[in-house]
C-alpha cells in the first residue's frame, strides 16, 4: 500500500519584526546578526493567536482543498509543538472539534522540540499502513519562545502547517522514512518555564549537524539515491545559515533547498519549520519531482524522508486555500513595544 | 381600568455619591415623593422598585425586601416587587406600577428607581453595562455596549442620515440643560468642540458621547386619577404608558438605525392617549450615548429619518425654542445615569415640567410630555406620556 | 472565575458558526434557536441544522479603545457586524488589520482565535473572529 500526503495546508501569522528592531532595545547590531543567521524578520503571532489557532487555522486550509474528503473519516490527529497552550488539555482535541473529525477519532499532542510535526507524520504513516485509520492529521505548529534579550529573541518566531496522510489519492507518495536518535542535551525547557535555555555553540555540530547527516546519509543510502536526484531539499532551519551548511556538506545545491527554507523571511516556526517548507516546496511542485526532507529537534533527533509527488497532484485542488506565498505577502511590521505587548512581554495587573 | 395620576415626585442629587449607601438614596427619594403627595406613608399600598443589578454593584440581591423594609412597607407587610429590565428597569418599573393601580388591585402606589453603582470599580462596571446587550454573543465576542452604539453611529454617517457633529450635539444640549438642574451631575454647559476632542470609548464615540457611572435614586407617587384631589392640587395624569420588545442582540435587527422597539412603543402610547407626536410639548429621551438621543427623535416621531440631528445641532431641542424640548434635566449624559433610576427620573422631570416647577428650564405652557427608556440596544423600551391636569 | 461549562456547550457555535434554518420558512438563524420566531408552531421539530458561510463583508465597525480586562492586551481593538455571504449578521472581533484600512464593505472571513482566559490558570476560551480576505 502506497502511503502518503493527500493534503496539506499552512499558516504563518500576518505580523513581522525585524532583527534592526529588536537590536535597538539591546544594544546590539540587529542588522548586523540578522545578516550571520541569515533572518530578515520573523512572524509574530497576534496576542489572540496560539498553537491552537494556527494548527486550526492550518488543518482548515487542508481540508480545504480536499471538500471531497469526509472529516469524520480522520482518525487520528497528531499537534507536534512545544508551546502547546495547556500543560494538561490537548490541543489536538480543539483542532478536531474544529474541523469536526470528532467524535470517533484517536488524539494526541506531541513534543520533541523541533521535530514533533515531523514525528507525527511518521505516527500516522503508520496508523495509515496498517489499516488503522483511513486518514491521519499531523499538523507542526509553534508559537516559539525567546527570553528578551537572548539570541533567541532575533529568531524564535510563530507558524504550522497540517499534513492529511492517507493512501487514497495521493498527491506526494512518501516512498521512505527513518530516524536517527540521541540523548543530546543541546536545548530545553524546564517544566513550568517561560522561555527555554540552549548550550550555546553546542547546539551546532554535535547536535544539529550531526543528527541531520546521519538521517540524511542512512536515508540516501537506504533508497539508494545521491543529492542530485531530488529536485527539492528541506532542512530544518532554525535561521537560514544552518541548514545552507548542512545542505553543502550533503551536496545539495543552493537551487534545491531554495523553496523549502522560509526561516529568512518568517523566522524559526520551531515545529512548524519544516513542515512549512515541504509546504512551500509542494505550492511549486509537478508530478515526478522528488523531494528530500530531514527534520530536527533538540534532545535529539532528526526525521527524513524521501517523498515523490505523484499525478494526482494535478488534480489537487491547491487554490482552494492560500498558498504560502500569499499567505506571507502583505505582512504588518511591528515596534518592539507593540511585539512587547503581543507577546505578553508586559506586566498586567491582575 | 382606571384613570392613574401621579400626585407625589422626589428625586436624589445625581452623581458620584461616596457617603451615601444604596439604602440611603432609595429613603431619600423615597421619602420626598411621600411628603410631596402630603401622605404619611401608610397610605402606600404597593412597592415597585427600578434596579439593573444591586447584585453586583453592592453584592445585595432581593432589594425588594431593603427597600421595603428601609421604607417602612415591611412593618405593614406591604408588597414590594423589583423590576429589572437593563436601562429600562425604571420605566419598566413605573408602568408596573401604573398597570397595578389602573387594574385596581392597589390604590397608593411607590414607584422607585435607584441604582448605586460606584462602590464597583469602572471595569466591573463596564462588564455589568456590557451584559444588557447580548452576554453570549456580543460582549463574550468583544463588544463592548459603548462598541454597539458606536457601531450604529458608524452606519449613520456611513448612510447619511446624521454626520458626526449632529450625533455629538445630543450631548451639547444635554449638558445645555444640565446647567439648570440644580440635581443634575455635570451642572456646566459644554462646547461641542469638547464632545468631538474627548478621549475615544469607541470610534466614532468618545467620553462626552457618554453617560457617566452615577449613583441616584428618583420617585413617584401614584393613586386613581379620579382620587388625586383628594392629596394634591398638583397632580399630573398618566396619559399612557407603553412597552415594546425587540431582539436581545443587536445584530438580529434588519435595520440597526431605529429601533423598532420605540416605534411600537410611541405608537402604543400616542394611540392610548389620544395625541400624536405633534402635540408633545417635552420629552425625555434615553441618550446613554449621544446616538441614542438621535434615534429616539426619530422613531418618536419628532422628526423624519435623517431630520433630528440637524434640529439638535441648530438647538431646536433647547427648552425655549418652542419646538419640542428634549432632555430639560440634563438627559442620562449631564443628570446622570444610575441605571434603574433613571426611567424613573424622566418622569419625574416630565411630571415637573407639567405642574410648572421646572424652575428656570420650564417649558412654558407644556401640556403633554413624554419619556422614553430604554434597555439594552433597544431590546426593552418604555414610552410613557403624561399630560397637565 | 466562570464556570466551563457555559462556553463548552457552545462550542459548535463558537468554532464552527453552527447556526439553525426554519424548515418552514427557510429563514437562517445564529445563534441557532430551537423555533422560528416567525413560524413559531409550524417550525417547531423542523428546525435543521446550517453551516453559517465563513466569508462577508462588514457591515459596522468600531474601534474599542476602552476594553474588557480581558481584551486588555490587545486594546485597541475592532469589532465589527459582519454580514456573510449567505445574509446572517454577526457580531465579532476584525482583526489582523490596520485601523486606517477598515471601511464598510470591505470582504472578511472567519478564523479561530483566542476569545479570553480566566487569568493564568484558568480555561482558555477560543471562538470565532474575523480577518480581512480577497
Amino acid at each position: 500500500m502506497d502511503v502518503g500526503i493527500v493534503s496539506y495546508g499552512a499558516y504563518v501569522p500576518r505580523y513581522r519584526i525585524k532583527p534592526e528592531e529588536i537590536g535597538r532595545i539591546w544594544g546590539v547590531d540587529g542588522k548586523g546578526m540578522g545578516k550571520g543567521l541569515m533572518i530578515n524578520q520573523k512572524s509574530v503571532p497576534s496576542p489572540d493567536e496560539d498553537v491552537v489557532t494556527i494548527a486550526t487555522e492550518a488543518a482548515r486550509n487542508m481540508m480545504a482543498r480536499v471538500p471531497e474528503v469526509d472529516p469524520r473519516d480522520i482518525g487520528a490527529i497528531y499537534v507536534g509543538s512545544e508551546s502547546h497552550p495547556y500543560a494538561v488539555k490537548p490541543t489536538s482535541t480543539i483542532v478536531a472539534e474544529a474541523i469536526e473529525a470528532t467524535p470517533n477519532m484517536t488524539a494526541a499532542d506531541m513534543e520533541f522540540a523541533c521535530k514533533a510535526g515531523t514525528a507525527g507524520i511518521q505516527v500516522c504513516m503508520g496508523l495509515v499502513g496498517s489499516g488503522m485509520v483511513k486518514y491521519g492529521v499531523a499538523i507542526g505548529a509553534d508559537t516559539s519562545q525567546g527570553a528578551p534579550g537572548d539570541a533567541l529573541e532575533y529568531s524564535a518566531s510563530a507558524g504550522g502547517a497540517a499534513y492529511l496522510i492517507g493512501s487514497e489519492k495521493i498527491i506526494a507518495k512518501i516512498n521512505k522514512t527513518l530516524s536517527f536518535t540521541t540523548d543530546t542535551p543541546d536545548f530545553w525547557r524546564r517544566e513550568g518555564q517561560p522561555y527555554p535555555k540552549h548550550g550555546g555553540r553546542f547546539t551546532g555540530e554535535p547536535a544539529y549537524f550531526r543528527h541531520i547527516t546521519s538521517a540524511a546519509k542512512m536515508m540516501m543510502e537506504a533508497v539508494g539515491t545521491k543529492p542530485e536526484d531530488y529536485d527539492y531539499a528541506v532542512f530544518h532551519q532554525p535561521n537560514g545559515k544552518f541548514p545552507t551548511r548542512v545542505a553543502a556538506q550533503l551536496g545539495f545545491t543552493p537551487e534545491q533547498i531554495q523553496y523549502g527554507l522560509l526561516t529568512p523571511e518568517i523566522g524559526n516556526t520551531y515545529s512548524g519549520a519544516v513542515p512549512l517548507g515541504l509546504a512551500n516546496v509542494l505550492d511549486h511542485a509537478k508530478p515526478g519531482d522528488r523531494i528530500f526532507v530531514t527534520s530536527y529537534g533538540s534532545g535529539a533527533g532528526s526525521d527524513a524522508f524521501d517523498i515523490t509527488v505523484t499525478d494526482e497532484m494535478k488534480n489537487y485542488k491547491r487554490d482552494k486555500a492560500p498558498v504560502l506565498e500569499k499567505v506571507l505577502a502583505d505582512p504588518i511590521y511591528l515596534d518592539y513595544g507593540t511585539y512587547a505587548k503581543f507577546k505578553g512581554k508586559i506586566v498586567m495587573p491582575e | 381600568m382606571r384613570e392613574v395620576a401621579i400626585i407625589g415626585v422626589g428625586i436624589t442629587k445625581f452623581g458620584e455619591l461616596w457617603n451615601k449607601s444604596f439604602r440611603a438614596l432609595g429613603i431619600e427619594a423615597g421619602a420626598k415623593a411621600i411628603e410631596d403627595a402630603n401622605l404619611s406613608g401608610s397610605e402606600i399600598d404597593g412597592v415597585f422598585i427600578g434596579n439593573l443589578s444591586a447584585g453586583r454593584f453592592i453584592n445585595q440581591q432581593h432589594i425588594d425586601a431593603l427597600v421595603a423594609d428601609y421604607t417602612g412597607m415591611a412593618t405593614n407587610h406591604i408588597p414590594a416587587t423589583r423590576v429589572e429590565a437593563g436601562g429600562a428597569s425604571g420605566g419598566v418599573a413605573f408602568r408596573q406600577g401604573v398597570m397595578a393601580v389602573a387594574s385596581g388591585m392597589h390604590d397608593i402606589v411607590m414607584v422607585g428607581g435607584a441604582e448605586k453603582m460606584t462602590d464597583l470599580d469602572d471595569a466591573s462596571i463596564n462588564s455589568v453595562m456590557d451584559a444588557t446587550a447580548d452576554s453570549e454573543w456580543e460582549a463574550e465576542m468583544g463588544a463592548t455596549f459603548a462598541s454597539l452604539h458606536a457601531m450604529i453611529a458608524q452606519r449613520m454617517i456611513h448612510e447619511g442620515t446624521a454626520t458626526r457633529e449632529e450625533i455629538a450635539s445630543v450631548a451639547v444640549n444635554s449638558h445645555f440643560h444640565g446647567a439648570f438642574n440644580p440635581n443634575a451631575q455635570f451642572k456646566k454647559a459644554v462646547p461641542i468642540e469638547t464632545v468631538l476632542r474627548s478621549g475615544p470609548v469607541a470610534t466614532p464615540l468618545g467620553m462626552f458621547d457618554t453617560a457617566p457611572i452615577s449613583d441616584g435614586a428618583a420617585s413617584v407617587v401614584l393613586c386613581p386619577l379620579e382620587d388625586a384631589k383628594k392629596y394634591t392640587d398638583n397632580y399630573v395624569k398618566v396619559a399612557a404608558s407603553a412597552q415594546a420588545s425587540d431582539t436581545l442582540a443587536l445584530f438580529q435587527r434588519p435595520d440597526i438605525t431605529s429601533y423598532g422597539a420605540t416605534v411600537a412603543a410611541s405608537q402604543k402610547a400616542y394611540q392610548a392617549a389620544g395625541i400624536t407626536a405633534a402635540d408633545i410639548n417635552v420629552a425625555e429621551v434615553h441618550d446613554v450615548y449621544s446616538v441614542g438621543g438621535i434615534m429616539a427623535l426619530q422613531d418618536l416621531g419628532f422628526y423624519k429619518k435623517g431630520e433630528a440631528g440637524k434640529a439638535m445641532l441648530e438647538g431646536q431641542c433647547h427648552y425655549d425654542s418652542g419646538k419640542v424640548a428634549i432632555n430639560t434635566s440634563g438627559g442620562l449624559k449631564a443628570r446622570g445615569h444610575p441605571i434603574g433610576a433613571t426611567g424613573v427620573a424622566q418622569i419625574v422631570e416630565i411630571a415637573q415640567q407639567l405642574r410648572g416647577t421646572a424652575d428656570n428650564r420650564q417649558v412654558k405652557g407644556a401640556k403633554y410630555g413624554l419619556a422614553q427608556n430604554v434597555g439594552g440596544t433597544g431590546s426593552a423600551v418604555t414610552v410613557s406620556i403624561l399630560e397637565a391636569i | 472565575m466562570a464556570g466551563v461549562a457555559r462556553e463548552w456547550r457552545e462550542i459548535p457555535g463558537r468554532y464552527n458558526l453552527k447556526g439553525t434554518k426554519c424548515g418552514n420558512c427557510g429563514k437562517i438563524f445564529f445563534p441557532g434557536r430551537s423555533f422560528c420566531p416567525v413560524c413559531r408552531r409550524a417550525s417547531m421539530g423542523k428546525m435543521e441544522d446550517y453551516d453559517v458561510c465563513r466569508t462577508g463583508k462588514v457591515f459596522t465597525f468600531s474601534v474599542v479603545h476602552e476594553a474588557p480586562e480581558s481584551n486588555n492586551l490587545q486594546k485597541p481593538y475592532v469589532v465589527a457586524m459582519v454580514q456573510t455571504d449567505d445574509g446572517v449578521m454577526i457580531t465579532a472581533q476584525l482583526v489582523d488589520v490596520e485601523f486606517d484600512k477598515v471601511q464598510i464593505g470591505m470582504p472578511v472571513k472567519a478564523v479561530l482565535r483566542k476569545l479570553s482566559t480566566d487569568g493564568e490558570s484558568g480555561i482558555i476560551r477560543y471562538g470565532y473572529k474575523f480577518v480581512p480576505c480577497e
